[in-house]
């Protein structure tokens, strides 16, 4: 590979730091995947869209469940759909081509420009799933068992993998990748995060925002912990409403934007914030 | 080529603090550092480093350790490195190590002589020198680091930053929330749990095979042939027996967190929770308040061997404690010692742990001890659970 990848940082609508930075940087440069872990709501998947916008790139997306099997990243071959066609003999049924599909990482590997593949939540799937992509992503090609022809990258994708910590992933795995493990942005970071989506915005209520939701967030006994995107909303819903300053405790106004577990608004209540709530939302 | 790697002592002490990095994650710092991905500054070295070196958060705070005793020069143990260093490097020449023909080529490049020198050098520096130990970061002409700016992999400490913003970033040892030798949260335990996943197909045939059908299908010359089967379904039994009241209320709320995370859990067939007090003396209880009492006897007529028995306390108590007797059934008057009914519960049950919520340097020399010799205890910590379950994984196999 001879051209060198320009140095990425973030775009107008994602904020990096100089972490996240370097990782990006070096799995561009030394051609791995980089996995991305970090708790939900940090803005995991975002990453490689801003990759790809930064890059001008077209972004392929794989979304793994708990059934995916690695099979279904490389091809699909129809047998159900051949033998129906060859039993009502409208199609030609000859080519079994015309039945091979091309799963997310098939159709990274044949496309004619470089792209930016996203295989998004990597841990949802079966313990060995990463393991069995291994040989794909290192040698960048595959064989069609059926037709014995070979899929192979005409660009090495830009590979982008990430998990949500639920599962330990396996060590051969992990050895191949670059990491970067997201961190819960600090306040002045969700400043500047906030700032993209509500330019404009009141800096005492961001303040006072910011001293709400991140006492709640280092509340201990909560089940669900409000992440950025709650934030934005809540921001969102108090602007709406012309609130231009929060009271602390139980009058915290539409505080169901944050915590989304009836236990929890019940923690938030039992942690001093005192009396019952009057206003969920 | 020919680079000094300094950065392998921070490979080595990564390695000591129980992080698992490799020949592999070593090469492609080199390769990364040959390509002057970290800008010949000590902070791009930091992110660049934890980038290749680190593969789960867990770590990121032996990293940070790691990287603030490798270089300022805290009083440590690199001495016992050189040696380490020389083995793996011996050991990667003489081909034991798995590398591709790249790794090798980078390892050709690598003075061998140069670097003991330069190790032996080192050496004598820090036990001549009493002011603090070792000075990676210096004026001293060994070093890869350095005003001058050595080798192209070295690193200038010069003007531009010195790392300050790294050492800064390391000190403030933003992830020792994540450190998996830690007591865990409820989901930290959930994940461990659904290392006892096991399925089964059986029951009523109801799914279809799809690849069944079309194999005979074929066989059939065309006509379709439907073919069904049974679901997969898990087929895990776990008793989890669980130690209430006394020593163990400081860790009643730990408890309750691994209850609601082995309920919660869906891979489990069936999932049955017990209590004791102390020790299970012939009989455990349905519920925490000692009420509902089962036998050990009947529950061992019902359950078979291939429940796994999960047993969690902290084991310690007055040692007379384990001599005590219980009864083996409704009248009986003798029983046998507290100690015997582990021994036989362990005896019935092969795929069976003890989990302690007492650090592990609790157990030694009291009753803990004792226990551990009848049960595989682990600690109640991320790991030790991990391990535990499968190490039940195993016997299970």
């Amino acid at each position: 590979m001879t051209d060198t990848p320009s140095s990425f940082s973030g775009t107008d609508s994602y904020l990096t730091d100089p972490g996240l930075e370097a990782a990006v940087q070096a799995a561009l440069v030394l051609e791995k995947p980089l996995l991305v872990r970090g708790e939900p709501g940090t803005g995991k998947t975002l990453l490689a869209e801003a990759i790809a916008e930064a890059e001008g790139l077209e972004l392929i997306t794989w979304h793994v469940k708990s059934t995916t099997r690695a099979q279904d990243g490389l091809y699909h071959y129809d047998t159900v759909q051949r033998l129906y066609d060859s039993r009502f003999g409208d199609h030609d049924v000859r080519d079994i081509r015309e039945y091979i599909h091309l799963g997310p990482l098939g159709r990274a590997f044949r496309s004619d420009e470089r792209v930016v593949l996203l295989i998004d939540e990597v841990d949802k799937a079966d313990i060995e799933f990463p393991n069995d992509l291994l040989h794909e992503l290192d040698r960048m090609r595959f064989t069609v068992a059926e037709t014995g022809d070979v899929v192979a990258a005409r660009h090495r994708p830009i590979v982008i993998i990430t998990s949500n910590a639920e599962k330990e992933l396996p060590d051969a795995f992990l050895r191949r990748c670059v990491f970067h493990f997201i961190d819960f942005p600090d306040r002045d970071l969700m400043g500047r995060i906030v700032a993209v989506h509500h330019p404009g915005l009141d800096e005492d209520l961001l303040q006072n925002a910011l001293d709400v939701f991140y006492g709640v967030r280092d509340m201990d006994r909560l089940r669900k912990r409000p992440s950025t995107s709650e934030l934005i909303d809540w921001l969102a819903m108090l602007q709406a409403r012309g609130i231009s300053e929060i009271p602390r405790g139980t009058d915290t106004p539409f505080l169901g934007t944050l915590l989304k577990k009836e236990q929890d608004l019940r923690t938030f209540d039992d942690d001093g914030n005192g009396g019952p709530r009057r206003r969920y939302l | 080529m020919a680079e000094r790697p300094f950065f392998l002592p921070l490979v080595y002490r990564l390695r000591q603090l129980g992080v698992p990095v490799g020949t592999q994650e070593t090469v492609a710092l080199a390769e990364a550092l040959a390509r002057d991905l970290h800008n010949h500054s000590l902070d791009d070295f930091y992110y660049l480093a934890r980038s290749l070196l680190i593969h789960h958060e867990g770590h990121l705070d032996a990293y940070d350790r790691a990287f603030l005793a490798e270089f300022r020069g805290v009083p440590d143990l690199s001495l016992t490195l050189t040696e380490e260093l020389r083995q793996w490097l011996d050991e990667a020449r003489a081909g034991t190590v798995d590398l591709s023909a790249e790794e090798r080529a980078f390892l050709e490049s690598l003075d061998l002589e140069e670097l003991r020198e330069l190790f032996e050098q080192r050496k004598r520096d820090q036990t001549e020198r009493h002011d603090g130990g070792n000075t990676w970061i210096g004026t001293q002409g060994t070093s890869p680091f350095g005003e001058a700016g050595f080798a192209p992999g070295g690193i200038s400490t010069g003007s531009s930053g010195g790392g300050r913003m790294a050492f800064h970033t390391a000190d403030a040892r933003q992830y020792q929330g994540y450190r998996s030798d830690v007591v865990l949260d409820i989901r930290q335990m959930e994940v461990a749990l659904r290392r006892l996943r096991a399925f089964v197909r059986e029951g009523a045939e109801e799914e279809l095979d799809i690849e069944g059908t079309i194999d005979a299908t074929a066989r059939n010359a065309g006509d379709i042939e439907v073919v069904t089967r049974p679901p997969r379904r898990p087929d895990t039994h776990l008793i989890l027996m669980i130690d209430v009241g006394g020593s163990m209320f400081p860790y009643a709320s730990l408890m309750s967190q691994l209850f609601s995370a082995a309920k919660k859990a869906t891979h489990f067939k069936e999932l049955r929770t017990l209590y004791f007090h102390n020790l299970p003396y012939g009989k455990v209880y349905e519920t925490d308040r000692f009420t509902e009492p089962v036998w050990l006897q009947d529950l061992m007529r019902q359950c078979g061997s291939h429940y796994r028995l999960i047993m969690v306390g902290d084991a310690y108590m007055a040692p007379y404690e384990l001599g005590q007797r219980g009864p083996v059934g409704p009248g009986d008057r003798t029983g046998i010692s507290g100690l015997e009914w582990l021994a036989s519960l362990r005896h019935h049950f092969p795929g069976s742990v003890w989990l302690n919520p007492e650090p592990r340097t609790h157990w030694h020399g009291s009753t803990i001890e004792v226990i551990g010799q009848v049960f595989d205890m682990y600690p109640l910590t991320v790991d030790g659970l991990t391990e535990a379950m499968n190490h039940l994984r195993r016997r299970a196999a």
